[in-house]
């Protein structure tokens, strides 16, 4: 067999593991990579980004569209520095991808050689696996290693460092796709006998409360979560990141769990006898303090990172394993019931939350325009076939709020680590991977809109060329209050007014558009506000949609930090 | 809370790979836990590590480290035990002056079962193996007479509870294969 350059068996690699994009940006340390990929543009289409961290955002988005892993290239030292925030995101979100990035020649190695980091060192804490490979005939087994490891259990991200000297020396190509590692098990077998007693538990459950994560998602659950919900007949709360794992307008949904979620899923959480976490990790932001969650219930934990069981809430029993095989044991198993009584509970709270902060929210007589004014708007023109990203901030919690989500994997935020500057490269890697979907993918013309904030956006603007290169049709609403809103909300609550530093004093984003060739419009008016929403949508190409808001809205309701979920305050004070 | 702590004895089986010892300390940081020693060797299974860490923490928070060591992919199995479940020794070493050199050290020495290894004519080095408190009983009596250097192991274990590690190998093994077939099972599913 002929031989091939180390750089030559990534790419093919990545062609055995069936990827046709990746994102990424040149540099010299990869400057052999970039040259075999010159090679095989028919075969693998590289995405430019303006920024690694951004390349990295726009895999992941990429990756959870399409379901597969998601490949970034970055050069070494600065190129691999500037992508650690994107690492440390897609990993906290358990995204599976492969960053790819080159190191100097392994001679070097520990010099402070030219654009040295040690990369592999510095994504120790923050991916779920990292190696540094110093010869070519490593790549290959290593490349199978980090896909299998991404994609497989809990995903998340593999950092792959590759010495210079790695990619340009000739190696034999043999691959073998997902191999059996004896230290990683990322699949238990869960026992029968788990599985009846979780049977039992529910059976005999009178006020049970399902939690839906992102772990839904991830294991491509949502058919047998949906069977296991109707037929349980228990009404369900979903996690930021587990939005759309079930329709919004589900009869069983009570809403979104946690800090600013639904008043009816939080208050009544206090109030079951059964919580029944799938997939979820109880994060802070959804227990509140967690002395004070769930204190009736028992807690019955199905979830395939072992580490997470008992980690924040202590499990009465848990399933250790994969969901959609767990609850292909355990639905079979369960009675078929209703809860009216207990279902019921939920539409009070519901009424009060509807009353007094909702209809507020969106059909406000304020003079100012609303945030949640937008997203409805936005949710109601699309009727749920959208792709939605946010950044983060008062407009991701809002859009999570007022859009009704209708397709899994249909909404993309940074909901573990917060990263602002998430929203416009996600929206961009989501566009891109439409780009190359099948024609039979339901998603493949959904609009993909991003809400995003004032400041957000300004953390990775730059995208805005890589949109142009790409000519990808990204819809995107500025909600600009020109403040760090969310921080300003709290300083509103906590620190007596005393706005430090969270006045922003902005471009005009039209005109940076148009720097751009996009078009764009600013809205200030309510009464402009449905007809632009309306042409941006319609619009055959990339829109930038600037929409002026109330700077002193509130997200609410509100579970204030070291509050229990149920001390959910519904309405602000002032 | 405080009251709860106790010391542990972690025992970890790895693969042989560069960067392990760094992951598994990470765990210990991230959790603000110290490390009062550690020791690593190859086990009694030619290319596995066993690294043995003391810590003191409580039960609940041992479990939670403990289960965030195995989660490491390259980590084979993670153990903890309490006090009575270990046979542990250390081995230390007293470099000590000879200048104030008298009779009733020779008894010591004597009384600890030490076991010379080197005299000069400025100092003797001298080894114990005992138990931690053993080790550091001696150091406090060979204090006045000058030490000049300590050097200790920290502590190596074995357990009296668990199984082979051949059976655990093979356990894993198992379980790795199982999981590649559940893993099928759900691409088609
Ligand atoms: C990279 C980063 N820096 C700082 C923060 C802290 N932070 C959270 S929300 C927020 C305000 C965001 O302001 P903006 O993007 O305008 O969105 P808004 O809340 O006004 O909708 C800040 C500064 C963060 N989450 N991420
Ligand atoms: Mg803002």
């Amino acid at each position: 067999m002929e031989k091939i350059s180390g750089a030559d068996a990534v790419l093919l690699s990545l062609i055995e593991e069936g990827q046709d994009t990746v994102f990424g940006y040149p540099g010299g340390a990869v400057i052999p990579l970039y040259d075999s990929l010159y090679g095989k543009r028919d075969k693998i289409h590289h995405i430019l980004a303006r920024h690694e961290q951004a390349a990295v955002h726009e895999a992941q988005a990429y990756a959870q569209v399409t379901g597969k892993p998601g490949v970034c290239i970055v050069t070494s030292g600065p190129g691999a520095t500037n992508a650690i925030t994107g690492i440390a995101n897609a990993n906290m979100d358990s995204v599976p991808l492969i960053v790819i990035t080159g190191q100097v020649g392994s001679a070097f190695l520990g010099t402070d050689a030219f654009q040295e980091t040690d990369v592999f060192g510095l994504s120790m804490p923050i991916a779920k696996w990292s190696a540094q490979i110093t010869r070519a005939e490593d790549i290959a087994e290593t490349m199978a290693k980090a896909f299998y490891i991404a994609v497989s259990g809990r995903p998340g991200v593999v950092v792959l460092e590759i010495t210079k000297n790695a990619l340009t020396s000739k190696t034999d190509f043999v691959y073998k796709k997902a191999p059996v590692i004896r230290s990683y098990v990322p699949y238990p077998e869960i026992p029968g006998e788990v599985i009846d007693k979780a049977a039992e538990m529910i059976n005999a459950a009178e006020k049970p409360l399902i939690l839906l994560g992102h772990g839904v998602l991830i294991a491509r659950a949502e058919k047998a979560v949906k069977e296991f919900v109707e037929k349980s007949g228990i009404p369900f709360g979903t996690t930021l990141m587990g939005l759309s794992a079930l329709p919004s307008d589900h009869p069983l949904n009570v809403g979104m769990l946690g800090m600013h979620g639904s008043y009816a899923s939080n208050m009544l959480t206090n109030q079951a006898d059964l919580i029944i976490a799938i997939g979820m990790r109880f994060s802070d932001r959804v227990t509140g303090k967690t002395s004070g969650y769930g204190t009736k219930a028992k807690i019955l934990h199905i979830e395939i990172d072992k580490s997470e069981i008992g980690k924040i809430v202590s499990a009465d029993l848990s399933v250790h394993g994969d969901l959609k095989s767990a609850l292909s044991y355990l639905t079979p198993r369960i009675e078929k019931k209703t809860y009216n009584r207990w279902r019921k509970e939920f539409d009070k709270f519901y009424q009060m939350e509807l009353e007094q902060v909702i209809r507020k929210d969106i059909q406000s007589k304020k003079p100012l325009i609303q945030m949640g004014e937008a997203v409805d708007i936005v949710s109601k023109k699309t009727a749920g076939n959208a792709i939605v990203v946010t950044d983060v901030g008062q407009n991701q919690m809002v859009a999570a709020r007022y859009y009704k989500f209708k397709h899994p994997d249909t909404f993309l935020t940074s909901g573990g680590l917060g990263t602002m500057g998430f929203g416009l490269p996600a929206a961009v890697g989501a566009a891109v991977a439409q780009k190359f979907m099948p024609e039979d993918n339901i998603m493949k013309n959904f609009p993909v809109v991003l809400f995003t904030g004032d400041g957000g956006f300004q953390m990775n603007e730059q995208e805005l060329g890589t949109i142009i290169q790409e000519k990808v049709p990204v819809k995107m609403i500025i909600l600009n209050n020109s403040v760090l809103g969310m921080v300003r909300q709290w300083q509103n609550m906590f620190n007596g007014k005393r706005y430090s530093e969270t006045d922003l004093v902005n471009p005009d984003f039209v005109c940076l558009a148009k720097a751009y060739g996009i078009k764009a419009k600013k809205v200030e008016y309510r009464d402009d506000l449905e007809s632009s929403i309306e042409e941006m949508l319609n619009f055959d190409g990339p829109y930038l949609l600037e929409i002026m808001v109330d700077k002193d809205m509130k997200v609410m309701p509100f579970i204030a930090p070291g509050s229990t979920v149920d001390e959910m305050k519904l309405v602000s004070n002032d | 809370m405080e009251e709860n702590i106790k010391q542990y004895t972690v025992v970890v089986f790895t693969e042989d790979k560069v960067g392990l010892l760094n992951r598994i300390t990470i765990v210990f940081t991230r959790r603000h836990l110290n490390i009062d020693s550690l020791t690593t060797s190859e086990s009694e299974i030619k290319g596995i590590f066993r690294y043995t860490i003391v810590t003191k923490t409580t039960p609940e928070m041992m479990k939670k480290a403990a289960d965030q060591i195995e989660k490491l992919t390259e980590v084979l199995r993670a153990f903890y035990y309490e006090a009575q479940d270990v046979v542990s020794q250390e081995l230390a070493l007293y470099k000590i002056s000879t200048a104030n050199l008298s009779t009733p050290m020779e008894g010591l020495i004597r009384d600890f079962n030490v076991r010379i290894l080197d005299i000069e004519k400025e100092f003797i080095i001298v080894e114990k193996t005992g138990s931690r408190k053993e080790v550091l009983r001696l150091f406090e009596q060979l204090k006045p007479y000058g030490i000049l250097q300590f050097a200790c192991t920290g502590q190596v274990a074995v357990t009296k509870p668990m199984k082979e590690l051949e059976t655990y190998l093979q356990e894993l093994n198992k379980a790795a294969q199982k999981s590649n077939e559940i893993r099928s099972w759900k691409l088609k599913n």
